[in-house]
């Protein structure tokens, strides 16, 4: 049974199809990744599961139960935690204020403001960034602000992550640690459904690959799969 | 920094308000009357500042719709003054605003930079225009006599409004919603994939922000004596706040005050010794502050304690 479950799932902008009846299941701890050309319909499958856009048919469910018309507050406390493709911060707060927003407002319900430090704490020595806690989060590097995303992310307590092109823009060394984060995300018990470009990093952190192209699921399989699939050559190479 | 320097500045602090206070307190006792009136004009504007700042200051939705809560407390306290004793008025008054300002909220929240400032303000204009036509069709008359009270009354009321006001600032500021709202105005579309529910923190902040203005009109509307839709929504109620927390700085709870109590008393001063002048002063002083001191006073004084030239 999985975590999170989308069946015909399709979205409209106008005339345009951008997500055309994708079903999908994540299953409990696993780590899936979504490729697909740009313009593909990756990140607005995003902001449908994360519900920063509305479904126009279909539906998904997160551990059984209907989100699909709810909000991004109500999934967010519901378990589902996501970063963004170009970061989303709070640029004059803190790093610490940022992960502890996330702690006092995720999906812990009456949080004590002392314990939600001490968590926001942890998570800060969990990613590398105790040192930067005061810094305010514009000044970061581009590396240690997609990271800040993912421990805000993770300060929320989710049990499912959306990771959006986290590596984008990363030098090599850079990627290397990323994708060591994110299966250490994951030995956490969280599940990750993640939008990656770099193919090296999806091929060998993911246990599963789907591909869109033009907003439908064109394949599905373990990344040896995926590499060998006929359609998926094609799209990205071309016949 | 250590622990003790850190209570000493706390202690220090707790020490001026408590000495502001009964200052505040106990300045109609050995002052003439003039000046307690105009120091209430100028607690006035400070509360309204002070209570704009609480939800614009950290969410950045720039709200022109201070005249229609203040006006709305004007015209509170002008149909229930004969009715109620005053405390109850000034209640009604701040209710009656935090009840419009939920709706207003609700409406207008999803807007968004522009938008929502000319929104405010239309809503504002709107109301005063309202009352004016309802004014002179169905009640047959433009203004309004409200039961008058004396000025040391309406200057402790003021008092009393912004004592509470301050209270509620500084709770709001260091709760963790102060944070949210924050975060709101830094990025809106990550603070509500956090899990903030940033539709109902903002209409509830707004309508807070409210209920002092509406407050603050129903005691003043007792000084006036007279009222009517032109005095009571005056727009200069919606872009003075604006102003003079600018002036004094948005980052800190002491910015608004400080700018607006200064920004009041330089008003006092300039239209009593320069009366035609005036308006071309104020304006010289106030595009200097915007060019030189984006951070407005509060970060003149933070330059000034850093103590270098670079600051």
């Amino acid at each position: 049974m999985g975590i999170l479950e989308g069946e015909r799932v399709t979205k409209y902008f106008g005339g345009l199809t951008a997500v055309h009846s994708v079903d999908f299941t994540i299953d409990q701890g696993e780590i899936v990744g979504l490729i697909g050309p740009n313009g593909a319909g990756k990140t607005t499958l995003f902001n449908l599961i994360s519900g920063a856009l509305p479904t126009t048919i279909g539906e998904i469910r997160y551990k059984d139960r209907k989100i699909t018309s709810l909000k991004p507050n109500q999934i967010c406390k519901r378990g589902i935690a996501r970063t963004f493709q170009l970061v989303k911060l709070f640029g004059n707060m803190t790093v610490l204020e940022n992960v502890l927003l996330g702690s006092l407002f995720g999906t812990s319900r009456d949080i004590d403001e002392s314990d939600a430090k001490r968590e926001s704490l942890e998570l800060l020595e969990f990613v590398g960034l105790s040192a930067a806690r005061a810094t305010p989060a514009k000044d970061l590097t581009l590396a240690n602000q997609k990271r800040l995303e993912v421990v805000r992310g993770l300060a929320t307590k989710p049990e499912l992550l959306l990771l959006d092109e986290m590596m984008a823009g990363l030098n090599p060394t850079e990627v290397t640690q990323a994708m060591e984060l994110v299966t250490r995300i994951r030995d956490k018990g969280i599940t990750i459904f993640m939008i990656e470009h770099v193919m090296k990093a999806i091929m060998n952190v993911c246990d599963r690959i789907m591909v869109l192209d033009h907003g439908v699921k064109i394949a599905e399989g373990t990344p040896q799969e995926i590499t060998t699939n006929k359609k998926v050559v094609e799209v990205y190479l071309g016949e | 920094m250590s622990i003790v320097s850190v209570i000493h500045k706390r202690a220090f602090t707790l020490g001026l308000l408590f000495l502001g206070l009964i200052l505040l307190a106990t300045i109609p006792l050995y002052i003439p009357p003039y000046p307690v009136i105009s120091l209430t004009s100028i607690i006035m504007y400070t509360i309204i500042t002070v209570s704009w700042a609480i939800f614009s200051g950290p969410t950045r939705y720039i709200s022109l719709a201070s005249a229609a809560f203040f006006g709305v407390g004007v015209y509170t306290s002008a149909m229930l003054g004969e009715v109620f004793p005053l405390p109850v008025v000034i209640a009604c008054g701040g209710l009656v605003s935090f009840i419009l300002a939920l709706f207003i909220g609700l409406l207008t929240l999803r807007l968004r930079g522009m938008y929502f400032i000319i929104f405010t303000f239309g809503v504002s204009e709107l109301i005063r225009h309202f009352l004016l036509w309802w004014e002179t069709n169905f009640t047959g008359t433009v203004g309004r006599w409200v039961v008058a009270a004396d000025h040391t009354t309406v200057y402790y009321g003021m008092v009393v409004i912004f004592v509470v006001l301050l209270l509620t600032a500084y709770l709001i500021r260091r709760s963790k919603y102060g944070l949210a709202l924050r975060s709101i105005g830094e990025y809106e579309e990550a603070a509500v994939h956090i899990g903030i529910n940033v539709t109902v923190s903002k209409t509830i902040t707004f309508a807070i922000s409210a209920f002092f203005m509406g407050a603050a009109g129903a005691i003043m509307a007792t000084r006036w004596t007279y009222i009517d839709p032109s005095i009571a929504f005056n727009p200069l109620f919606s872009f003075m706040p604006v102003l003079m927390a600018i002036f004094g700085g948005v980052g800190h709870l002491y910015g608004p005050i400080l700018g607006a109590a200064l920004f009041a008393y330089l008003e006092e001063i300039l239209i009593t010794k320069f009366p035609y002048y005036y308006m071309l002063l104020f304006g010289t002083i106030l595009i200097v502050v915007i060019l030189f001191l984006p951070s407005g006073l509060v970060g003149l004084i933070g330059k000034w304690r850093k103590g270098g030239p670079e600051g």
